[in-house]
């Protein structure tokens, strides 16, 4: 367990309102849930008024707790329980998470830290001089195969070394976050593995070894009632195995014509797509 | 090696199309109002005998927890849990399916809900997965659009799928404690009984399920159990996604059969132990809760449940994390001990402190500052927080030390020789006592 406590009362704002865009957001949210189960919605609301506030202020959680009809108690509760929320103010440019878990430290976690240490502030949850910058160390992000990884807001940066963090942090409290792309900092897809993909390598491929597979379905659409050919069919001495007999599969234009003329046999309520 | 046309994520990467058209184009959505107008009974028969266990760590088979909710409603509704909370340290396979792939888990979630009844499905998915989150909902609402969710939709069953999100907290992901989150409350662990199965979301019957094991539910209906059954050894059947981290030369998640050797699925996917398989130290196969094993014994481990529940370990999420000799073990384990201290929910009074004073004497055994009888008195405390608590956390807690302790007691006792010869060198006077 960790202690979280709110804020000092000096730095809480006396009041607490949803922006217009974010109370209807609010309503919707609430409404997910069945009738007298409003309390449900605490934690997507909580995290909202973070969104707009960057933190969550004692108002926040009254007001909110009003909007849902719960005691205070149980709203204060599930704010200091979750430690996603913040409960005192955090850089306004930028709040780094720097994942300190195992298979994150395996990897150099510890090389972050010492660089937030150094760039933002000797101790966590503490703004940098200008106020624009803070970091914590977090549990788990759940991007472990992508270790090393820090939070920012709502992105990870995945696959840090300690200098790409610093040119991070810089791009942030120089006001160029947006720039900074979000993911894999190397060359790397997503999860896959660096250097190229092990499994499911076909994916550029299909466009082009794809086309033939369509065309063979269309023509498929197109004369339903032309069966299986020859291949795989067991060799007995059954008429209806013999190579010479005319079947659709042996004979297509008296088929497609027959099909044509009696078209029973294509279904009509499902229009044969046009081949491409 | 598990061929790609086999594997059932086959998007898990998001190189192709996510939206709705390109997830129909790789075949999902395929007849599920097929699927689903073969009954009940079928589909919870079908998955049952494809021996499909639950993805979520705990390896309960999916199939008969289904098969636990009431078959007729008794006027309460029920309820549909799916468990997006992936936060056990070394996991990250439900983020990419989540991000990449959605739409398996949404038509699973169809298939599941009808199978138990239920016309409200939630996803809870934690709070950090906050673009996860934004792709999943965004499939959600190209459902509803293309008329596939929702009242009166082309499947003929009401359904309403919704994401619901936490924010920070691992014990979210034990299932009673994500449903008391999800009621908006502080996820604390409920007693067992009663059951989900009978009492669970608003008082009502739910099923929680991990999002892997809903969503390759509609693959494994569609190509039938048999197919699925063909992969890994009895009572381990099934495709899975590997996450592997930490010491290999490109960690990864990649879907592959069960009961894959560990060399194998490190040498194909991974690049290789980083130094090679002499460097390796210790493996972590499951996510933090399950115990190390040495990495002699892990060479040849067979990767499913019963595999590595013979090595002393588990399955568990399939999360592998690799240590190489360059790893200090005592503080990579103390580490795991700081994080169960810091996500204890503080409801049983073993697992609140006994984490705490765990992951204290841990810290003294990295610097070695410890007596050597304090190893035995640590195993005895994991002993007494382990099976003592409501949920399974004090038991996670327990086990990593464990595992330190029953491999690597050497070292942690060559470190307290080490800090005792460093204390006297700068401390007391070697002395003849004569």
């Amino acid at each position: 367990m960790s202690v979280r406590r709110l804020a000092e009362d000096t730095v809480q704002p006396a009041s607490f309102a949803f922006s217009k865009e974010n109370a209807a957001w609010a309503e919707a949210t609430i409404n997910k849930y069945p009738k007298g189960r409003e309390q449900s919605a605490i934690i997507p609301l909580l995290m909202r008024a973070q969104e707009q506030d960057g933190w969550v202020t004692r108002a926040a959680i009254e007001s909110i707790a009003d909007m849902l009809g719960m005691a205070y108690i149980r709203a204060l509760e599930v704010a200091t329980f979750y430690t996603q929320f913040q409960l005192k103010p955090v850089g306004s440019r930028a709040h780094v998470q720097v994942c300190g878990t195992t298979p994150c430290m395996l990897r150099g976690a510890e090389d972050l830290i010492k660089v937030c240490k150094k760039k933002i502030a000797a101790e966590p949850f503490t703004l940098n001089a200008s106020g624009t910058l803070s970091w914590e160390e977090v549990e788990c992000q759940g991007a472990c195969v992508n270790a090393p990884m820090v939070m920012i807001f709502k992105d990870a940066y995945e696959d840090l070394t300690a200098e790409r963090l610093e040119e991070i942090i810089d791009g942030f409290d120089a006001g160029k976050g947006a720039e900074i792309e979000p993911g894999p900092q190397i060359d790397r897809i997503y999860s896959a593995p660096e250097g190229g993909l092990t499994t499911l390598q076909l994916v550029e491929a299909p466009q082009k070894t794809k086309a033939p597979v369509r065309a063979s379905k269309a023509k498929a659409e197109q004369a339903v009632s032309v069966p299986p050919s020859n291949a795989a069919k067991p060799e007995t001495a059954a008429d209806v195995t013999n190579p010479a007999l005319k079947t659709p599969a042996t004979a297509k234009k008296a088929a497609a014509k027959n099909a044509k003329a009696e078209g029973e046999t294509v279904d009509k309520s499902k229009p044969a797509k046009k081949p491409r | 090696m598990l061929r790609d046309e086999d594997r059932i994520f086959t998007n898990i990467y998001g190189l192709k199309d996510r939206s709705l058209k390109g997830a129909m184009s790789r075949g999902h959505w395929d007849g599920t109002k097929e699927l689903l107008e073969k009954g009940r009974d079928w589909i919870i028969n079908e998955v049952k005998a494809s021996g499909l266990r639950g993805r979520g760590g705990a390896g309960f088979p999916t199939g008969l927890k289904w098969s636990f909710m009431p078959k007729e409603s008794d006027g309460r509704p029920h309820y549909l849990v799916v468990n997006a909370d992936e936060s056990e340290p070394g996991t990250c396979k439900d983020r990419d399916i989540m991000r990449h792939d959605p739409h398996t888990l949404i038509e699973g979630c169809v298939i599941a809900s009808f199978a138990m009844g239920a016309h409200a499905a939630y996803i809870y998915v934690r709070g950090e997965f906050i673009r996860e989150r934004e792709a999943l909902q965004a499939a959600i609402d190209e459902c509803y659009d293309y008329g596939l969710l929702g009242k009166n939709n082309k499947l003929g069953y009401d359904i309403d799928v919704f994401v619901h999100h936490g924010a920070g907290a691992y014990i979210c992901g034990e299932e009673t404690a994500l449903l008391e989150s999800l009621e908006g409350k502080k996820g604390q662990p409920r007693l067992k009984p009663p059951f989900p199965a009978n009492m669970g979301l608003y008082g009502c019957p739910t099923t929680v399920n991990n999002v892997e094991s809903i969503a390759v539910t509609p693959t494994i209906l569609r190509r039938g159990a048999g197919w699925y059954t063909s992969f890994g050894r009895p009572n381990n059947h099934g495709t899975k996604l590997y996450s592997v981290s930490g010491h290999v030369n490109r960690p990864c998640t990649v879907e592959d059969a069960m009961s894959i050797p560990f060399h194998e699925l490190i040498d194909k996917h991974c690049g290789g132990i980083r130094g090679g398989w002499d460097n390796l130290l210790a493996v972590i196969p499951g996510g933090s809760s399950v115990p190390c094993v040495p990495g002699a014994q892990m060479k040849d481990a067979v990767m499913d449940y019963d595999g590595l529940r013979e090595l002393g370990s588990g399955l568990g999420t399939a999360a592998v994390i690799v240590m190489d000799k360059s790893t200090d073990i005592i503080k990579a384990i103390w580490r795991l001990s700081a994080f169960y201290k810091h996500e204890s929910c503080g409801q049983c009074t073993p697992c609140r402190e006994g984490t705490g004073w765990m992951m204290r004497v841990m810290e003294r055994m990295v610097q070695g500052r410890a007596q050597k009888r304090e190893i035995d008195m640590l195993f005895d405390v994991t002993k007494q927080v382990e099976g003592h608590t409501i949920c399974a956390l004090g038991d996670a807690a327990a086990w990593p030390i464990q595992g330190l302790i029953k491999h690597f007691r050497p070292e942690m006792e060559k470190r307290i020789d080490e800090y005792t010869r460093n204390a006297t060198s700068h401390g007391a006077v070697l002395e003849a006592a004569e």
